[in-house]
């Protein structure tokens, strides 16, 4: 088949070239882990490039690398996927990126290219505390209003730093730290054999 | 002459046309919109973090309360995820089961989109009417599994068990006589197949019925016609999917586009607009109810003829039978360790999507090799949607952003996660 997701990573792989750090091809899925000095040009190239077409992002999230695997993976530690979707073509790719930097993450916004990803953008700051660069409104956008942090990096702890109550003295709706203990009754465990012989 | 000035105004997040907690800043010229700034985040709960730090059975009733209108289409998108990750088959009449339910859900969307869009209008009765319907849909969610709205009743590798033999009834109490009983349980003498059926038989009727109503209503017509119009290329960039899509004239539907389960086989019709205004949005949403319900009539025609398991039989992944469970150590084992340690998934990722009633609803699943997902994304239909909300009202009046907010069909379960 002309039009199979296989032949599209293959053509893929070709047209991108030096710019494809890794790639992976599992269960129909095509991933493409991609350099970050050239994203955006490539990006918009696979939007507007006739064979590829992707003319909807469908997802854009942050994730952090920094307990993958119990910390086995260090070196980059923030990285964003996109989801793309071609409507004509019907396919669909993911592209990874990571962030040079492990204290400032910055990318550049996409915003220009795809309008959808403002809020997806936001997003991804609000929760992992990624720059976006030239994003027009960079604020939080899931958060309390006056939020310290960014709750999905992983070192943010599940029940939060701070909790809030009503204080009758003051009046007034105040925030405390934390009063609950972290409780965990099923751990993490990796176990390299997966299922099939578990 | 006097200084005219734009002047700020906070709608929300206790409106009732907020639908739940949407709080909007909007500065406005006289009443005339000209920027909207929605604040959401107001049902944050972090669904996401959550579910990294739960098995992936475990996660499966957060799914239902993410958009809590469709139920079991969010289990569905990350059931399938799972099932991806771990190459398991799903047995085909579990695969009917799901699309059955799929369109029950979808329908049960729709009315309360309906009930919900109406009645922010000004239309009354058609939230009542929708609503008279939606009980008998929760009744068929409580017969498979014992609760009226958040079910968790699909499971990697299958659904939790088979359809019931006998629709449950309703029973005297001090409130109901014998007679209203009696009509009560007229239709709930079968199984649950029959009750649906019958449903099925008397739906098309009910949708006649919202259609007098709405469809050449004057009033309908002025606050929905050329309302909110998005053209199909703003609409693709702005990444909308669903109903927002195809009332603007693109025809993208992943169950036909990208069929899973057992959509390929059965025989529906995608409605499609033309002007992308809420009226549009509207009548596709109308339409698809009607043919929502020609897919259940074909999955039960199916069901009746057709037996079998409902689910996997890979004990890693899906559980034994109580019945294996006590006679058997090694189902014993499995039983332990699947509901206490969790299957573990193979390092890798995958995506998988279904259509929603709203749009396209997905899950990203990264797993490391571990028993919690590494990092689980959920993309959320009405997330881009709402986004696109200042673009749509631009220029509108303020009523019309309430028209706005209904065709959009907003549930801030699923977007603020």
């Amino acid at each position: 088949m002309k039009n199979s997701p296989k032949n599209l990573f293959l053509s893929l792989k070709k047209f991108l070239g030096k710019k494809v750090l890794t790639s992976n091809f599992q269960n129909n899925e095509i991933t493409l882990v991609l350099e970050l000095s050239s994203i955006k040009n490539t990006l918009k190239d696979l939007r507007d490039k006739k064979e590829f077409n992707f003319k909807q992002l469908i997802d854009l999230c942050g994730v952090d690398y920094q307990e993958y695997k119990a910390g086995a993976v260090d070196e980059k530690r923030f990285a964003i996927v996109y989801h793309l979707l071609s409507l004509n073509n019907n396919q669909r790719i993911r592209i990874r990126i990571f962030a040079d930097d492990n204290e400032f993450p910055i990318i550049p916004s996409i915003t220009d290219l795809w309008p959808g990803a403002d809020w997806y953008e936001r997003e991804a700051f609000d929760l992992f505390g990624i720059m976006f660069f030239d994003h027009p409104d960079l604020r939080r956008i899931l958060t309390d209003y006056g939020f310290v942090g960014h709750p999905f990096r992983k070192d943010f702890p599940m029940i939060g730093k701070v909790e809030v109550r009503y204080d009758p003295t003051q009046n007034r709706v105040i925030y405390e730290p934390v009063s609950i203990e972290e409780r965990n009754n099923v751990p993490r465990i990796i176990r390299d054999e997966g299922i099939h012989n578990g | 002459m006097a200084e005219i000035k734009n002047y700020t105004m906070n709608f929300g997040p206790q409106h009732p046309a907020a639908h739940g907690v949407l709080r909007l800043v909007l500065e406005m010229d006289g009443e005339v919109i000209q920027r909207v700034d929605p604040h959401i985040g107001l049902l944050h709960r972090a669904t996401e973090k959550l579910a990294e730090n739960r098995t992936y059975l475990q996660s499966i009733p957060y799914m239902d309360r993410l958009d809590y209108v469709s139920m079991m289409m969010n289990e569905h998108a990350f059931v399938m995820t799972i099932e991806k990750l771990l190459k398991i088959n799903v047995p085909i009449r579990a695969q009917y089961i799901r699309v059955l339910f799929d369109e029950i859900t979808r329908i049960l969307n729709h009315l309360l989109w309906l009930g919900a869009h109406a009645l922010d209008v000004g239309a009354m009765t058609v939230f009542l009417y929708a609503f008279r319907e939606r009980e008998d849909l929760f009744d068929c969610y409580e017969a498979v599994s014992g609760a009226r709205m958040h079910a968790a009743y699909y499971r990697p590798g299958g659904v939790y068990r088979d359809l019931p033999d006998r629709m449950p009834q309703y029973e005297i109490s001090k409130n109901k006589t014998s007679k209203q009983i009696k009509t009560l349980n007229v239709n709930r003498q079968g199984s649950l197949l029959d009750f649906i059926e019958d449903f099925s038989n008397r739906f098309p009727g009910y949708v006649d019925e919202y259609e007098t109503l709405l469809t050449d209503n004057r009033i309908w017509k002025q606050r929905t016609v050329g309302i909110g119009v998005v053209s199909p290329e703003r609409a693709i960039a702005l990444g909308m999917t669903g109903p927002m899509l195809r009332g603007s004239g693109v025809e993208w539907d992943l169950r036909r586009k990208q069929p899973y389960e057992v959509y390929d086989k059965m025989d529906f019709q995608i409605p499609v607009g033309k002007e992308g205004d809420c009226y549009d949005r509207y009548l596709v949403r109308m339409a698809e109810m009607r043919e929502s319900n020609k897919i259940i009539k074909q999955c039960i025609a199916w069901l009746k003829t057709n037996s079998g398991p409902v689910i996997s039989k890979n004990n890693k992944v899906a559980p034994p039978s109580r019945k294996e469970m006590k006679e058997d150590m090694e189902s014993m084992i499995h039983h332990f360790k699947l509901f206490s340690e969790g299957f573990h998934i193979p390092e890798g990722e995958a995506y998988a999507a279904v259509e929603h009633p709203k749009g396209e609803f997905g899950t990203y699943i990264i797993s490391d090799g571990a028993n919690k997902p590494y990092r689980l994304k959920i993309r959320a239909p009405g997330f881009p949607h709402l986004a696109a909300l200042n673009e749509m009202t631009q220029g509108h009046m303020l009523a019309d952003l309430v028209a706005i907010i209904g065709t959009q069909d907003i549930v801030f379960g699923e977007i603020d996660r």
